[in-house]
């Protein structure tokens, strides 16, 4: 009885849903569809600057477009693909409960490949030259795999190691020279259990650094030899692990938990994604103010981070508004301002204003904390059909002990 | 005679819709978990049926692993909580000692579990409050130490978080269970026949009061061996519990890992029936070995020593609770604190001031859920337990079966079925759906807490107000409800508390549209930063602690002229 009540209910929603029509091709259609709609935007919710640069924005958001943007807040974007999913066998094609979504390559290629996903639209965003494509092909590849307008570029990320430069004066700047300093410090660097993002991403990193042939890891894993490929992966792991934070038996579960142990001052060497993070940890009082941070010689692995619409989202217009906004000027400078998340832009400068350019200029709290400029080579992210390889057997090795 | 047609409608028709409430939804969720588990999913390709997902979990590596540390968890906590809880009792039950624990028992059963484990972790961590306190004067550390705990691959730490949690539970359990096995008479008859405390209690009072406990005790395993969030912060990574397992394999990028989750939920079940069972076993086995010493004779069993060992295993307890507790209150007003300093300094009030701002909704939708939710039961719980005074007799064993369901079934098992199930209905996510599933787990703990103060109301009060010539409605409203108003009020202050502290349900059925305080903790607590975590925690747990006081209080308000209506019972 209960359950027809809800369905009943479900059915009045919906009506004025349908009749909403626009047009891509025609902006203007767009926003006026989504005038007055409530966008449902599932993103990561456990970092509070990301929070409240949410906040900003949806407050922007109802000024402008007089859209009301929800933050849905999900501890990991896989509950999303989850409640999507089931929405899918239901048979629910317009009435989805997510709008927009903030996910990464793992997900967007798992996605795509399952057709949970809206578009093309992402080329079609009035802001979206604003990020040069021709000049940056990384907005439009997401894991090596094509994006083909199924999302907009939101920001960039890159491993940016980090080091308590009161107890560590000269921290290690490649693979084999981090297996030295472990040896010497002896539990006081780890790095997060796999599958979780940060570990599999320090997976990744670490084989580009120690395998012969980095190339292969572009293609798909299928056409290349896994065990020759990762062999040196394997040997090194198995010398460093002796020397890690409880020697290796247990790891943290993911990248905000290591920060956590910086501050606690358990590790003294630590990575992130994110490379204003270390800097604005010392302005949150997380981290101490000696933290430093650096990128290692042979480069690091970085990516853009996306925004996506669902299939069966039931405010497309709304979404595309909100996301073509993420990716103007005035969000993009204020989202890179350390004060409040610090998170690199995806624009090219040279499409815009020199006003404009200006916004994006960094201030001075906390500043020695920030990774040198320009100063760390670029990996690629190999293609996304090594990750699951890499997480198993990793968890065959070393998932229990 | 309408009146009474309406009364018995409506009273005979509320414990259908109890039961509808409790099974409905955890049966149709394991249906669901049921179907992928065999490889039927067609969203995701899975078509026809196979055993492929079960030969898949059987390759897991460390599969066995986990079971254990689930069984050893699960089983190992309870018997410790059980026998803390005994030998306490055993001790004290007439003693001003235990009195005086009465009255810290609700407010510690209001501390959400994720927030006694998250305090309790930076408690005993190595870079903790205790190895501050003890650097470096007496360690000679100015960096932490290097030790495994919490996180330990024994579980230690995991079982000693679940103590702490399960002995207040089994304590307010036995409160309602003692009184009804008449203890204080069994002690006395066995007092003067010259048995001291603990004796008397073990082999008079015991007998009559483990069949009453043991729903509970089923209650505790079934927790103990299928949480998520205790085990997430204290229980190993290599390999963690089978729960946290499964909660990692439903969230795996690669969807084609959904039809492993499915079958992981269903083993995951299977390992609670198990641990039960293995349970009940033991207990044959204590009862068989234990008959000929319950009728020996003999006086003393080492008294002494075992009243020692409860009055000091309960201190740690209560002590280790109170310290974690402690220990969040300085992390929300810490400011860059490293180790090894032992406080904060110095304090700052920026942490509550920097989240006030997003504080105020989610303190809005927690209140409406939990008060939605504890309304609901509360009105359901009364029509069971006055259509019992109607049939003249208590729940029958399946109806009490029933009850325990949500609370024995592992909700990783049925939770996400019934997702499925809700979005198959059409329901919209938010405040309903997420009201109605926090319903599902309030219910049971509201009827426990009340049954017994319900069931021991003097049926003669009523039959006096009916000869009188107030009809039955009037004989519920005017005379029953407000001379049960106290424990009434207590149930609803449990069944609250017991709302706030839900996670997954709020996450899954709300998709995320409802944030709670919990929700909002339990997904700040995976961004790291303790200020905030514990700003949520606290606040998490000065909600029940509001309520508890409000039961307490509002009686004596609205009583001040009737007096005599605090005493009847």
């Amino acid at each position: 009885m209960r359950h027809t009540r809800g369905l009943l209910l479900a059915a009045m929603l919906a009506v004025p849903g349908i009749g909403q029509a626009f047009e891509l091709s025609e902006w203007s259609t767009v926003t006026e569809a989504a005038s007055g709609q409530t966008v449902y935007w599932s993103a990561w919710g456990g970092d509070s600057r990301v929070n409240g640069y949410i906040d900003w924005v949806a407050e922007q958001v109802d000024a402008r477009h007089d859209i009301e943007l929800v933050h849905v807040k999900v501890g990991d974007i896989a509950e999303t693909v989850s409640r999507i999913l089931a929405e899918k066998s239901a048979g629910n094609k317009r009435e989805g409960a997510t709008d927009l979504m903030w996910i990464n390559g793992e997900n967007f290629a798992a996605m795509k490949e399952r057709d949970l996903l809206y578009g093309p639209w992402a080329e079609q965003l009035p802001n979206f030259p604003l990020t040069a494509p021709e000049q940056n092909p990384e907005v439009r590849e997401d894991f090596t795999l094509p994006v083909e307008g199924y999302e907009a570029p939101w920001g960039r990320a890159q491993i940016t190691f980090y080091h308590d430069s009161a107890r560590v004066a000269e921290p290690p700047r490649n693979m084999p020279a981090l297996l030295d300093w472990a040896r010497e410090n002896p539990g006081r660097f780890t790095y997060p259990k796999p599958p979780s993002f940060f570990g599999t991403s320090f997976l990744k990193q670490a084989l580009l650094g120690l395998t012969d042939s980095p190339e292969v890891l572009y293609e798909p894993v299928d056409d290349a030899d896994f065990e020759a490929v990762t062999a040196p992966l394997w040997r090194y792991l198995d010398q460093l692990h002796p020397h890690l934070w409880r020697e290796g038996q247990d790891f943290p579960a993911g990248g905000p938990k290591m920060r956590q142990l910086m501050g606690d001052g358990e590790l003294s060497l630590a990575f992130t994604f994110t490379p204003t993070a270390p800097a604005a940890g010392v302005l949150d009082h997380q981290l101490a103010p000696s933290t430093r941070s650096y990128y290692l010689g042979e480069g690091t692995l970085g990516n853009v981070h996306f925004v996506a619409v669902p299939f069966n989202a039931q405010h497309k217009a709304g979404a595309l508004v909100v996301a073509n906004f993420l990716m103007s000027p005035e969000a993009q400078a204020h989202k890179q301002d350390l004060s409040v998340w610090g998170d690199a832009t995806v624009l090219d400068m040279s499409r815009l204003s020199a006003e404009q350019q200006q916004r994006f200029e960094p201030e001075g709290r906390a500043a020695a904390s920030l990774p040198p400029q320009n100063a760390g080579t670029l990996l690629r992210e190999p293609h996304p059909s090594w990750i699951e390889p890499l997480e198993s057997a990793w968890r065959q090795r070393y998932g229990s002990q | 005679m309408t009146a009474a047609l309406s009364y018995r409608l409506v009273i005979r028709s509320l414990p259908w819709l109890t039961i509808g409430l409790l099974s409905l939804p955890v049966f149709s969720g394991l249906a669901g978990a049921l179907a992928p588990a065999f490889g039927w999913l067609p969203a995701l390709g899975g078509e026809q049926l196979s055993l492929a997902p079960w030969r898949e979990l059987a390759r897991v590596p460390g599969l066995n692993d986990m079971l254990r540390l689930s069984l050893v968890s699960g089983l190992g906590s309870a018997a410790i909580s059980l026998a803390v809880v005994v030998l306490f009792l055993g001790s004290f039950l007439q003693s001003p000692v235990y009195r005086r624990l009465r009255r810290w028992l609700a407010p510690l059963l209001a501390v959400p579990h994720a927030a006694a484990a998250i305090g309790l972790a930076f408690l005993l961590a190595p870079s903790g409050w205790v190895m501050r306190i003890l650097s470096p004067w007496l360690t000679g550390l100015d960096y932490p130490p290097d030790f495994a705990f919490p996180g330990d691959s024994w579980g230690l730490a995991l079982i000693l978080g679940l103590v702490i949690k399960e002995v207040p539970f089994l304590l307010l359990m036995s409160l309602a269970a003692l009184v009804q096995c008449r203890a204080d008479e069994r002690m006395t008859v066995a007092r003067s026949l010259g048995y001291p405390p603990l004796t008397a209690f073990l082999k008079t009072v015991m007998p009559g009061l483990y069949p009453l406990l043991r729903l509970p005790v089923y209650a505790v395993i079934a927790f103990a061996t299928a949480n998520v969030e205790v085990a997430m912060i204290l229980g190993p990574t290599t390999p963690s519990t089978l729960a946290v397992a499964v909660v990692g394999w439903l969230h795996d990028p690669d969807l084609t890992t959904r039809f492993m989750a499915s079958a992981g939920a269903l083993l995951q079940l299977l390992a609670t029936l198990a641990a039960l069972l293995g349970w009940w076993l033991m207990e044959r086995l204590v009862v068989r070995l234990s008959r000929g010493w319950w009728q020996d004779g003999r006086r003393h069993c080492g008294e002494r020593g075992w009243a020692l060992v409860a009055r000091w295993a309960m201190r740690l307890v209560l002590g280790l609770m109170l310290l974690a507790l402690a220990g969040l209150a300085l992390w929300s007003v810490a400011g860059y604190w490293p180790f090894p300093q032992s406080l904060p300094w110095p304090p700052t009030l920026g942490n509550w001031q920097n989240a006030a701002d997003g504080l105020l909704s989610p303190v809005a939708q927690s209140l409406a859920v939990a008060l939605g939710a504890t309304l609901l039961s509360l009105v359901l719980v009364l029509g069971s337990l006055e259509a019992e005074t109607l049939r003249r007799r208590p729940l029958r064993p399946g109806a009490q079966l029933i009850l325990y369901l949500p609370l024995l079934v592992p909700s990783v098992a049925f939770l996400f079925g019934l997702v499925m199930l809700q979005a198959q209905l059409g329901q919209q996510p938010g405040l309903l759906a997420v009201i109605l599933g926090h319903a599902v787990f309030v219910l049971p703990y509201l009827f426990l807490s009340l049954a017994e103060s319900y069931r021991r109301l003097d049926p003669r009060w009523a039959q006096q107000a009916r000869s009188l010539g107030a009809g039955p409605w009037r004989v519920f409203m005017g005379v029953r409800l407000p001379m049960l108003l106290a424990p009434i009020l207590t149930a609803a202050a449990v069944g609250f508390a017991v709302s706030i502290g839900q996670y997954l349900p709020t996450l899954l059925l709300g998709a995320g549209r409802v944030e709670t305080l919990t929700t909002e903790a339990v997904s700040l607590a995976s961004g790291g930063d303790r200020r905030l975590t514990a700003i949520h925690a606290l606040l998490q747990l000065a909600l029940p602690a509001l309520g508890f006081v409000l039961a307490l209080l509002l009686p004596r308000l609205l009583f001040r002229r009737r007096r005599g209506l605090l005493l009847s019972h």
